[in-house]
């Protein structure tokens, strides 16, 4: 089967030019594939860019070189109408911040992604209850913005907006950190679901339990880190 | 699953609705703005950003069609905005553009009722029925939120977010496909801001308007523009997909802008 997510020869640095145009590289020769049902942890220590790459996927930061693939469409050199359309129908990314327009009522930013995909407001509503009350969002609290919720309510609201419409391919950036057990184990079946289905699946695990769990591969990216000249 | 055709994301090359060329304006020897490029397509919200004097203002009055340029063409829907006698650019900028102004006062007229501002546009593109304008004008007052029993009440009566809100309705009513808007959020409060960006996300997305939104306002174009394009000194110098912009800036000017927005 074609990957859904095929990386290589991928390269980034950041050029500060407010600091003395300081050059960063931070990754060099990147590879990597995902295929349809498959689920790969990116490992490596804090700082070894595995939330860069994640970035450049979603087309969040610029390659320098090298290729990206997702679903066909080089996210390295496609032009930002076509990396919208791709993160409207194909890519989903559930980051490990919930980014909203303020007083918003919950149910809303959950349905928001198949609104924009012209699903009707009925069915967009209704698939979002479904994955709040999955997730123990209690139904009081859908009619309000979860910009006032706590970090764990945050997370899983963001999820359940992750989740809304079926992408063919995701970036989970530890979608359990800071959930109790019950909660981590409804995000672990979303993510079951999900491969069930097809869908490549490219995460941030640090619970190791999780990982071991939904895991198929594990790629370290600190075989990604540029080799710094002494 | 299986093989993925590459070709889906060529396919569906719907044309642009708006493109403009190399548009440049001096103000005698003093630069407004210069060679600015781009192409907008349905449904596509585009922010430009920049401090006050970097041109932002001087090129959405351009491309409304309030200043002429002096060099560069605008193409909207296939057709030469610049070669256009007046009259017929009058006509498309009472019913296929809009215009939203920071400020509402510049927008409204202040002296007619609310239901009257929102019904004198549609009577100016040939709306005659008092009933079915009233009706329309009523329809519109809710879908910006301000009460039916608003409707005979001038806008002077109403706070600025209102005033806001009465804006926007007098400039879609009549169904627009592109829409300009100079710092709509501009001036109102915080909590006013973000009942306005969550109304404009919506129209947006229901409506398939295009958008040209010029704001200093980064977190703004954060949630409502697609594509940003920063200005500084008049000259375009860097656009591209709105996140990728902020979170991994590339020209030094862009860098400075997005590291000097304060944190909350």
């Amino acid at each position: 089967m074609t990957a859904l997510i095929e990386i290589s020869g991928l390269s980034k640095s950041f050029t500060l030019h407010n600091q003395g145009s300081a050059v960063i590289p931070v990754m060099a020769g990147a590879a990597l594939a995902v295929a349809p049902g498959e689920c790969v942890g990116l490992t490596g220590q804090s700082g070894a860019g595995k939330s860069t790459l994640m970035r450049m996927v979603y087309g969040n930061y610029l390659a320098a070189s090298g290729s990206l693939r997702v679903a066909g469409l080089d996210v390295a050199t496609a032009s930002p109408r076509q990396i919208i359309r791709l993160r409207r129908e194909t890519l989903g990314y559930v980051s490990q911040f919930l980014r909203v327009v303020p007083r918003v009522p919950t149910v809303d930013v959950v349905a928001d992604p198949l609104l924009q995909l012209g699903v009707t407001a009925e069915v967009a509503r209704a698939r979002a209850e479904t994955l709040l009350a999955r997730l123990n969002i209690p139904q009081r609290l859908w009619s309000l913005s979860p910009t006032t919720f706590s970090g764990g309510e945050q997370q899983r609201v963001n999820i359940a907006r992750g989740f809304a419409h079926p992408y063919p391919v995701l970036l989970l950036d530890e979608p359990t950190a800071s959930l109790d057990a019950v909660n981590r184990e409804v995000v672990l079946s979303l993510i079951e679901e999900a491969k069930a289905r097809g869908a490549a699946i490219l995460g941030i695990f640090h619970d190791e339990g999780a990982r071991g769990r939904v895991c198929d591969r594990l790629v370290d990216v600190t075989g990604f880190t540029p080799k710094v000249a002494a | 699953m299986g093989s993925v055709d590459m070709g889906i994301w060529t396919k569906r090359n719907e044309q642009p609705l708006f493109q403009v060329e190399g548009l440049t304006k001096y103000y005698g020897n003093r630069i407004g703005c210069v060679d600015v490029s781009f192409d907008l397509f349905p449904g596509e919200v585009l922010g430009i950003v920049g401090e006050s004097g970097s041109g932002k203002s001087t090129l959405l009055s351009c491309l409304a069609g309030h200043l002429r340029p002096d060099l560069g063409s605008v193409i909207y829907d296939g057709r030469d905005v610049l070669a256009m006698a007046e009259t017929e650019r009058r006509k498309l900028s009472r019913t296929e553009w809009a215009y939203v102004h920071q400020n509402p006062r510049d927008g409204l007229r202040m002296g007619v009722s609310a239901g009257g501002n929102v019904g004198e546009r549609l009577m100016a593109i040939g709306a005659r029925h008092y009933g079915t304008i009233r009706d329309t004008a009523t329809d519109w007052l809710g879908r910006v939120e301000i009460a039916a029993d608003r409707i005979d009440d001038r806008p002077s009566a109403f706070s600025g977010g209102m005033q806001q809100r009465l804006q926007i309705a007098r400039n879609l009513v009549t169904g627009p496909r592109l829409v300009f808007m100079d710092e709509p959020t501009g001036g109102l409060d915080v909590s006013v801001q973000a009942r306005l960006l969550d109304l404009l996300r919506g129209l947006v997305r229901d409506l398939g308007l295009s958008v040209i939104i010029v704001t200093h306002d980064l977190a703004v174009v954060r949630l409502l523009a697609d594509r940003l394009m920063v200005m500084k000194d008049g000259r375009v110098v860097e656009q591209g997909l709105t996140d990728q912009v902020l979170d991994d800036p590339q020209h030094a000017y862009s860098q400075l802008l997005v590291s000097s927005v304060l944190q909350v």
